[in-house]
């Protein structure tokens, strides 16, 4: 499902301007990280997309709906949010319980409430400990049972806010593997996000934003490789980026292949 | 001289059936700065807990093995003794702000007015502290107006300012972004830089590599190696047991895997990859 932002401002009541004027398509079935320093509006444009703020001027579109026009239990049918801290976010007594009670608020029948939750908590790797208190899991998996409870909603459109955050590896790794199966499926995923070795990994098209406006917006490795630009919004280009800029590699470097493939080829020409 | 001396350390938290560290064998120098690594649920933070106290005078439990910390020695002491010695900063500094307090000095003077320094005493102290983390311009500011590095900061000075022999931070940079964690990693180093000694628990492998005199890596509640930052985080075990691992140590290995990277140690760092690279 599509998202149409046109000539977006917003400030909050205090007077802070937060966005100043952000024009943006993301297109069904893209993959969009958003980075910037704290402060540049990330958190704050992507509570527009579900309505949980309104804009002071300009309009956003989901799939055709004006924002301004639809509540956000409305909007919850089209695009989930997975909250930064799963304990803003979680309330119910046990796993499914809590990866059931999204769907079965947007009125899925019982047999496809079912189905949604069982496919989430694999999904998830959470299928044996459905039992269990989320308060009695460890931090990591409960940052699971949130992404669970968000994606079990079947919503066309899904928010990550700072998935990774807190986590290890063996948990960014299975972050990383929803991520991949959601956009199989044709999933339009937004991620904000401070790894940026995570976002050139796992997405295609990367949103630098600084002070309330778009900085930079494009494919991957065409962004993260403009490492004066970053530096203005506090971003440091990935490891690997910055290890090919400082060998001189061809083209910008985001992923592990792609350096071993310059890598080979620089060495083959100098011998 | 070992500050820190742990001998056969296993520790299980109350109600529960599983030791969440085991057979731990742990010294620490004076001076020393020690980086601990391990997934999430292998016992790094009760492994800080219990270097600070907190395991097992505040969360009980059953501990066999005994536990040295600057002189103290864990079964005949109490927690109020042990503060006065170790500090813990927390992974988030929500958790460890007071709230009971308006600005940043009151919140740092805050530990010493509970021990009962007199206040001609205290003032300096606080000053000297902030001055140390640089946070002095902070001083009038609500604790809770500040930026989350900022507030980490705060949390650090206000232990550094009681003063304690041995400082233990438990990821403090984990909830931070990258200005923020710059800024934590910056006061990190000047304290190790100052001879404390200083045990930090972290993910982010490529600071501990700039900073560790020494890491541990831990592993369901055992310390699976012991050595240089050069040696553990490019040890084939952490990939074996699903540790994070920095990007140029991976990207390294696939290369040496191809003959495209020559030396016998792999990198750690952006430095040493290049190095290692140009070769």
């Amino acid at each position: 499902m599509k998202i149409e932002i046109r000539d977006l401002e917003f400030s909050y009541p205090a007077g802070i301007q937060a966005l100043r004027g952000i024009t943006l398509t993301i297109g069904s079935g893209e993959q969009v990280a958003i980075v910037g320093q704290n402060g540049a509006g990330k958190t704050t444009l992507v509570r527009h997309f579900n309505g949980l703020l309104q804009p002071t001027s300009g309009e956003i579109q989901i799939g055709g709906w004006d924002t301004r026009k639809y509540s956000v239990a409305k909007l919850a049918s089209r695009i989930g949010y997975v909250f930064q801290n799963p304990d803003e976010q979680l309330f119910s007594r046990d796993v499914k319980t809590e990866v059931a009670f999204g769907p079965k608020n947007l009125g899925y029948p019982n047999e496809q409430v079912e189905i949604l939750v069982h496919e989430a908590l694999e999904m998830t790797e959470l299928s044996d400990k459905t039992e269990m208190n989320p308060y009695d899991l460890s931090p990591t998996w409960r940052k699971m049972v949130a992404i669970a409870s968000i994606i079990s909603m079947d919503t066309p459109i899904v928010i990550f806010d700072e998935p990774t955050t807190g986590q290890d590896a063996a948990n960014i790794a299975r972050i990383a593997n929803v991520i991949k199966v959601l956009r199989e499926r044709g999933k339009t995923l937004i991620t904000i996000t401070h790894d940026i070795d995570f976002c050139a990994e796992n997405f295609e098209r990367v949103i630098a934003m600084s002070q309330g406006k778009i900085l930079l917006d494009g494919k991957a490795n065409e962004v993260l490789g403009q490492e004066d630009r970053l530096a203005t919004t506090y971003v440091d280009p990935p490891q690997l980026t910055r290890l090919a800029t400082r060998l001189e590699l061809n083209d910008t470097i985001i992923r592990e292949d792609m350096f071993l493939t310059e890598l080979h080829k620089k060495l083959t020409r100098t011998l | 001289m070992a500050i820190v001396n742990l001998q056969n350390v296993t520790y299980r938290y109350p109600l529960t059936d599983e030791s969440v560290l085991k057979n731990i064998n742990l010294q620490v120098d004076e001076g020393e700065f020690l980086a601990v690594i391990g997934p999430n649920g292998s016992g790094k933070s009760t492994l800080c807990y219990t270097l600070a106290g907190f395991v097992p005078h505040f969360f009980k439990g059953e501990i066999s093995g005994s536990v040295e910390v600057a002189g103290l020695e864990s079964s005949a002491s109490t927690l109020d003794e042990w503060v006065m010695n170790v500090g813990l900063a927390f992974q988030n500094p929500f958790n460890q702000i007071s709230g009971a307090k308006f600005t940043v000095f009151e919140e740092i003077a805050f530990g010493l007015e509970n021990i009962g320094v007199p206040r001609e005493e205290m003032k300096p102290r606080v000053e000297d502290a902030m001055k140390l983390t640089g946070i002095t311009d902070l001083a009038d500011r609500s604790p809770y107006s500040l930026s989350g590095g900022q507030q980490q900061r705060v949390a650090l000075t206000s232990i550094l300012v009681m003063q304690p022999k041995v400082l233990v931070l438990d990821e403090p940079t984990s909830q931070l972004d990258p200005i923020g964690t710059r800024e934590v990693f910056g006061v990190i180093r000047t304290l190790a830089e100052k001879g404390m000694t200083v045990i930090l628990a972290e993910h982010k492998v490529e600071w501990i590599a700039n900073f560790a005199d020494r890491v541990i890596a831990l592993h369901e509640g055992q310390i699976i190696l012991d050595g240089l930052p050069g040696e553990v985080l490019t040890s084939d075990i952490l990939l074996e047991k699903g540790f994070g691992i920095s990007r140029y140590t991976s990207v390294a290995r696939k290369a040496r895997a191809i003959g495209l990277w020559k030396n016998s140690n792999l990198p750690v760092t952006l430095d040493e990859a290049v190095d290692g690279f140009k070769r």
